[in-house]
């Protein structure tokens, strides 16, 4: 309890902060409420693209810089494909692609470099990034498409009886939420409950040990590279569908680097809070504390919710560089 | 030995001398500030098509301005201003006279370039954005923002919605939320809005949107809460229909949305489709269409392979004003060659062409543009020519231009401008230029 202490202050801070708005009647309570859901809306977006850079990082110890780009990858590739097939065959055609990348990158990427440092497979995935948000705006282009999933843009209205103007729900982001969480809940079952699952689980405790009792390693990676080019697909989908599908997608997608800094690099549990938490804090952040700052400081202004994101992630480095779910790394000597 | 050494030597002189230098010398080299790739590609594909476009058409149908055939390159910058400083020192010694005139279509380049010019001598057109205060040539003596800045944009936003309420002086209470690009490019009209705030008494509400500006759901939660009876728009790229699908997400009226001429053009409202219907935006200079320039675009440079994009997006909103931008500085050369010959011209002298323009309607119809353009006539002092804009509403499928021509007022504007020159011009110690002196 006591080595706690650092993390349970910060979070009581953040509690402290998060009901500031209604205490001091900053905000009513419907206001505040769309905030929170909107947050959260955002949040299981971040949480889906983070859940990528968990999975490649846990079974292969490689952050994977290449994230984002692989998000905007393959909603280039829906969105091209879709105007001229039907969208199903699309996201099919689609996904063929991105396991066809994740064997590539496995074959002229990984495989060379294993056994290299962390820091040599870092730049690798760097260099990854750059060529995919090159590659896919030279086949694909760089207008901004449309991924069209036939889902009511337009507001609803719930609880009008009970907050003034009613509570703003947007029936898309909530089908997407619905999606992501099914897709984190499938994920967990996979690498629980099946046998390539378990064979995942054992090459991200120990590569050698795993590699001795027969788990062959690059399939292994060629798996892990294509299961997180799916989630990347599902992220560019959903996102492409809200946001357009166009080249700031993989900027977005990077807002998952503060999720794992806050979750821990190796947690599924950790990409999920931490993405609430950055969806929530941001927005947050963003509405009630903004204006306050520029009033108070007689600042020129500005949108914090960019940076706020990162200073949440380094608040949580400061007290617990783990992560809130990351494994405890010790060196014995 | 020797020998060898010397036709290496020769063979590497050979490999890095200058193209330009074996081509013919009449010729006048025009640099291409483009971006192509990016967050902000849909935009600057469509600008940097027509630009290119009408170059080809020049040298094509008219053998160049007055027989000096133009040679024109492009760099990406992908509106980033270090990569555009770049651009800049990598063009500007380009062509047997150098860089004609820079088009940098980036607020943050041209402020990093305003400085440099005043060492390089190489005007800088910047039709439509840029420095407001930058109208001013006895102080900005390189910069041209013809055809209108972003002061003049806000202005004609307010005394529009102004009208829409029935006089000015019914803004008196009214809330205006200004949505921005939080860069220099969004932060231009805040001084104009202000001043007007003052005068008028509505409030205005801030509202920054960072680069690039896909994240926008807090801005319009606090555009929902607040309510305001007209969202300006000033964005750029994708913020532009980011922020038309959280206007539907969060169900604020389209048609209480009002655009700067930035952020009225096909990629900005097509990826919303349906439900960007009924939002304003301004267009100044060019609107969507064809006319005659596009009708000899087709027949000199597209029926003959050469042209730069696709043929049908010939017409949209930014590849004219592309055109037109590029056209302006074909044409301060074209007035040029009258006091200085025709050949190839140093910036300097085009200088004099661009702040003697007079594309009066006779011109406007001669070059192909009647129905495209309003008339610009540039002076030494002042860099801007007549500012005029119109409103044009998406009807889900197109433009549609409204009546109704809107001027900025130049009563409020013109002290402005002077201030903030002069503020300019101390801190940089600039000495003011004497029109009447360099006239005579």
């Amino acid at each position: 309890m006591r080595k706690n202490w650092p993390v349970l202050a910060l979070g009581a801070a953040l509690l402290v902060g998060l009901a500031l708005p209604l205490a001091t009647g900053a905000s009513s309570l419907g206001f505040y409420i769309e905030v929170l859901l909107g947050g959260l809306m955002t949040g299981v977006l971040y949480s889906l693209v983070a859940l990528g850079f968990a999975l490649i990082f846990k079974a292969s110890g490689v952050f994977n810089f290449a994230q984002g780009a692989m998000v905007l990858f393959a909603a280039l590739a829906v969105a091209r494909l879709a105007e001229a097939v039907p969208l199903w065959l699309a996201i099919v055609l689609a996904t063929a692609i991105m396991v066809a990348l994740a064997w590539v990158i496995e074959r002229v990427v990984l495989r060379p470099l294993v056994n290299q440092e962390g820091v040599t497979l870092l730049m690798a995935t760097l260099g990854v990034t750059y060529f995919l948000d090159g590659f896919g705006q030279t086949v694909w282009g760089s207008d901004i498409y449309k991924i069209d999933l036939g889902i009511a843009k337009e507001p609803v209205m719930i609880l009008e009886k009970l907050f003034e103007g009613g509570i703003l729900v947007n029936k898309e982001d909530f089908l997407v939420a619905m999606v992501a969480a099914g897709l984190v809940a499938g994920l967990t079952l996979f690498f629980q409950k099946t046998a390539t699952g378990r064979a995942l689980r054992a090459v991200a405790d120990d590569h050698q040990a795993a590699q001795s009792v027969g788990i062959p390693l690059n399939h292994i990676w060629v798996i892990i590279w294509s299961v997180a080019g799916f989630v990347a697909l599902v992220a560019g989908v959903i996102w492409g569908s809200q946001l357009g599908v166009q080249f700031s997608l993989a900027q977005v997608a990077l807002k998952a680097l503060p999720v794992v800094i806050l979750g821990g690099f190796t947690s599924i549990a950790g990409a999920i809070v931490g993405g609430l938490i950055i969806g929530v804090g941001e927005k947050m952040a963003e509405v009630f504390l903004g204006p306050v700052l520029v009033k108070a400081f007689d600042l020129a202004g500005g949108g914090i919710e960019n940076w706020f994101a990162y200073v949440l992630a380094l608040l949580f480095l400061l007290v617990r560089p783990e992560g809130l779910f990351g494994e405890k790394h010790i060196d014995r000597v | 030995m020797k020998v060898k050494s010397i036709v290496v030597a020769a063979a590497v002189a050979a490999a890095f001398a200058s193209p330009a230098a074996f081509a013919q010398a009449k010729e006048q080299f025009f640099p291409s500030l483009v971006y192509r790739t990016g967050p902000y590609a849909p935009n600057g594909i469509p600008f940097a098509n027509g630009f290119a476009d009408y170059l080809k058409l020049i040298n094509a149908r008219d053998g160049g301005i007055n027989g000096v055939k133009i040679t024109f390159e492009e760099c990406e910058t992908g509106y980033a201003t270090d990569k555009g400083v770049e651009c800049y020192e990598r063009l500007k010694g380009k062509g047997p006279t150098g860089a004609t005139v820079f088009q940098p279509l980036s607020t943050g380049i041209t402020f990093a370039l305003t400085d440099k010019s005043f060492n390089d001598h190489i005007p800088i057109i910047t039709a439509g954005y840029g420095r407001a205060d930058s109208v001013d040539g006895t102080v900005f003596a390189w910069n041209f923002p013809l055809g209108g800045t972003y002061w003049d944009a806000a202005d004609m936003l307010v005394q529009f919605v102004g009208k829409k309420e029935g006089g000015l002086d019914k803004l008196k209470g009214k809330k205006i939320a200004l949505v921005y690009h939080d860069s220099p490019y969004g932060k231009e009209p805040i001084a104009l809005l202000e001043e007007r705030r003052k005068m008028h008494g509505y409030q205005l509400m801030l509202l920054p949107v960072t680069h690039p500006g896909v994240e926008q759901k807090a801005t319009w939660l606090q555009i929902r809460q607040q309510r305001p009876d007209y969202v300006f728009l000033w964005g750029w790229g994708v913020m532009n229909s980011t922020a038309l699908k959280e206007a539907v997400a969060t169900g604020y009226p389209r048609e209480k949305m009002y655009g700067v001429w930035w952020s009225g053009a096909e990629p900005d409202v097509a990826p919303v489709g349906e439900g960007a219907k009924g939002y304003n935006a301004l267009v100044f200079l060019a609107p969507a269409g064809q006319g005659q320039v596009h009708k000899d675009i087709i027949k000199y440079v597209y029926d003959k392979g050469q042209g730069t994009g696709k043929k049908e997006d010939i017409g949209d909103v930014l590849y004219n004003r592309g055109l037109v931008s590029v056209m302006m500085a074909v044409e301060g050369v074209r007035r040029a060659h009258i006091k200085y010959g025709k050949r190839p011209l140093k910036g300097e002298e085009v200088r004099w062409g661009l702040e003697n323009l007079a594309i009066d309607e006779a011109a406007i119809k001669r070059l192909g543009f009647a129905g495209f353009m309003t008339p610009v006539s540039t002076s030494c002092v002042n860099h801007e020519g007549d500012a005029q804009a119109r409103i044009h509403t998406w009807d889900g499928k197109k433009w549609v231009v409204q009546p109704g021509v809107y001027h900025a007022d130049t009563s409020i504007l013109k002290p402005m401008i002077r201030a903030s020159a002069e503020k300019y011009a101390a801190e940089k110690k600039i000495t003011k230029r004497d029109c009447a002196k360099e006239a005579g």
